[in-house]
């Protein structure tokens, strides 16, 4: 409960002090968290993060994945990371800004990763996330498909998936798709 | 004389309750007839939502005798808001929200003084914040909560004990309804949990994988964010997606309502899509009156200590039938918000190097592996290397003037805690003091730690 005669006091001390201090920033319990999960990070040789913000914001970031496996080998592929001030109540969200012939990774660079949406837990960080993004190109999977076309060639013919992958991945059409080189 | 029996004859209840000591009444509490003037004089309350709660709450608080009010909103009237929220008219249907109510409720009840903000939240500076004794939220989102909880705590100091400060405390009242349930609740940072202290109460967002949206939907909801979360960025490459856009927003439906059919799936309406793609649950006037009503009345044994607070968290379900229960959340202890921080005092010339060495050995911390943020400025990072090598160079450069030559202020940690095998990895508050800084003189810190 307020003592009203300290509020008194304090008003007035207020009112005297006006414009005293210089204006600063208020740092969301989102960003700290991030803090922690950036500052931990423990990253596979496969994977580097970048800030193009500079090093005070954490909250908007790319992460590159160079796969040293299966049908992705020699690719670079680049996903964008967008962190709400809420984090980790809600998801990162995440694109995939190279365009890629994968079945759980859609032209627009939407990304089917269960962690990213339904079962995001706010005990889940940055670091889970990446090794589920780089999980997607060694095992690509045709169960949960965004990209359909991807996703049947891959459980029907894998060696003609293979190489439409490698088609896509040097710079060239997959059907009427066109795909910038990654390699 | 005519006039002074019309005044006290509208708060006369008030009066009574305000002039007599009762058996609940607060450690506080001055019996007087000075109380009620003095809250109308000096107390300042920040009503922040002007919406189904914000104008339930400035017409209880004006009648409860708060005289000296503001009200802060960043919306728009719209003819959707006309059944509950009382205080707009049709006429004023686009007129800012905030603006309205202010004036609303200044014609229809004498002497109230409210002052009005159209804008967010995040406009206005920290020291917008700090006149306000009370905080009273009529809010629909986490992150406006979260945000006005930072603000709040980030006033609150403790003493060299640990204990919060009185005068600094910025008391909250957060009121929420959602349909027929809602929720009050009192926050008095240092004292009970503060929102960030029970940020789990909230259930996680329901989110639909997106390969199911692409896929195989199966119901309404699937087909309006499968219009809302794909295909918008398929057809407008690079434009995003307005919630409040009425265009954007009839396309979706009308993408959603062709998908629905593609998939003889029932139920996709324009009401249902703003309600999935906004998560607008249908709002429902008297949740609002019922937790309103109790949110101005601790707000007013906040301000007077006329009776025992609730404490701390009320839940209303109205349902099937009606429960309401108090559950006392505890604080805490370690939060990052409300919490205290290990208090940590330093003399001015050391180097951010020479004070990572000072936690490594610091018996309340013994911490390792350790990266360092500032008020948005990420001092040190040991991780990742890019970001290593770019805060590398302030290792050599004295703390004081990393923190701007600030005398005292919090900054936060990570690293592992602890000691052999009980290393743990934590985020962790302090409050870093400078000592023996030519006139620096604070109360709080005479007692020395």
């Amino acid at each position: 409960m307020i003592k009203l005669f300290k509020v008194k006091e304090k008003q007035k001390e207020l009112a005297e002090n006006a414009n005293g201090k210089p204006p600063v920033k208020k740092q969301s319990a989102g960003e700290l968290r991030l803090h922690k999960d950036i500052s931990e990070l423990n990253l596979p040789k496969t994977c580097t993060i970048a800030f193009p913000n500079g090093k005070d914001d954490l909250m908007n970031f790319e992460v590159t994945i160079r796969p040293d496996e299966g049908y992705y080998l020699g690719g670079t592929f680049v996903f964008s990371f967008q962190i709400s001030p809420i984090y980790p109540h809600e998801a990162p969200k995440v694109k995939c800004k190279t365009k890629v012939y994968h079945p759980n990774i859609d032209l627009e660079g939407n990304v089917c990763l269960n962690i990213l949406r339904e079962d995001w837990k706010p005990v889940l960080n940055i670091n889970t996330i990446i090794y589920g993004l780089y999980h997607l190109f060694t095992e690509p999977n045709h169960e949960d498909p965004l990209n359909p076309d991807a996703a049947a060639v891959l459980r029907d013919n894998p060696k003609l998936f293979e190489s439409n992958v490698r088609r896509a991945m040097a710079g060239g059409y997959v059907g009427q798709m066109f795909f910038p080189r990654c390699v | 004389m005519a006039d002074s029996t019309a005044k006290s004859s509208r708060t006369r209840d008030l009066d009574k309750l305000l002039e007599r000591r009762g058996p609940l009444v607060g450690a506080n509490f001055l019996a007087s007839s000075e109380t009620i003037s003095d809250i109308k004089e000096f107390l300042n309350v920040l009503v922040v939502g002007a919406g189904g709660l914000g104008c339930e709450l400035l017409k209880d608080l004006a009648l409860s005798g708060f005289q000296k009010l503001e009200v802060i909103d960043m919306d728009r009237i719209e003819v959707t808001n006309l059944n509950r929220q009382f205080l707009f008219r049709l006429e004023d249907v686009g007129k800012p929200k905030a603006e309205v109510a202010a004036k609303r409720v200044m014609e229809r009840i004498n002497g109230v003084e409210i002052r009005h903000h159209f804008c967010r939240i995040e406009d206005k500076p920290l020291e917008f914040y700090e006149k306000f004794n009370i905080i009273v939220l009529g809010l629909d989102s986490i992150e406006a909560r979260s945000y006005i909880n930072a603000v709040a705590c980030g006033f609150l100091e403790y003493d060299s004990d640990d204990n919060p400060i009185e005068e600094t405390m910025k008391a909250m009242v957060d009121g929420g309804t959602e349909g027929f349930k809602g929720h009050a609740r009192v926050i008095l940072p240092g004292l009970t949990p503060c929102f960030e202290c029970t940020i789990w109460l909230f259930p996680p967002q329901v989110k639909f994988p997106l390969c199911t949206l692409a896929e195989t939907p199966r119901t309404a909801a699937h087909c309006i964010e499968y219009a809302h979360l794909i295909k918008w960025d398929e057809v407008h490459s690079g434009k995003s997606f307005d919630p409040d856009n009425l265009d954007h927003m009839q396309w979706v439906y009308t993408e959603a309502a062709k998908r629905a059919e593609l998939f003889g799936i029932q139920g996709v309406t324009y009401s249902l899509t703003q309600g999935v793609v906004k998560n607008i649950i249908p709002a429902i006037a008297s949740t609002n009156a019922i937790i309103s009503a109790a949110c101005s009345l601790e707000t007013l044994k906040i301000a007077t200590g006329c009776s025992k607070l609730l404490s701390n968290y009320l839940t209303y379900n109205g349902v099937e039938g009606l429960h309401t229960k108090v559950t006392e959340f505890v604080r805490d202890k370690d939060c990052l918000v409300c919490g205290p921080g290990v208090l940590i005092e330093l003399d001015a010339s050391v180097t951010l190097k020479k004070f990572i060495d000072i936690l490594k050995d610091h018996p309340k911390l013994f911490l390792t592996g350790v990266s360092i943020t500032y008020r948005g400025k990420n001092l040190y990072m040991r991780a990742p290397p890019v970001l290593e090598e770019m805060t590398r160079p302030n290792l050599d450069i004295q703390l004081f003037e990393l923190m701007d030559r600030t005398p005292k202020d919090i900054i936060h940690v990570t690293g592992a805690a602890g000691k052999g095998e009980k290393k743990q990895s934590c985020l962790r508050k302090l409050r870093v003091v400078f000592k023996g800084l030519d006139g620096v003189t604070d109360l709080d810190m005479a007692g020395g730690a």
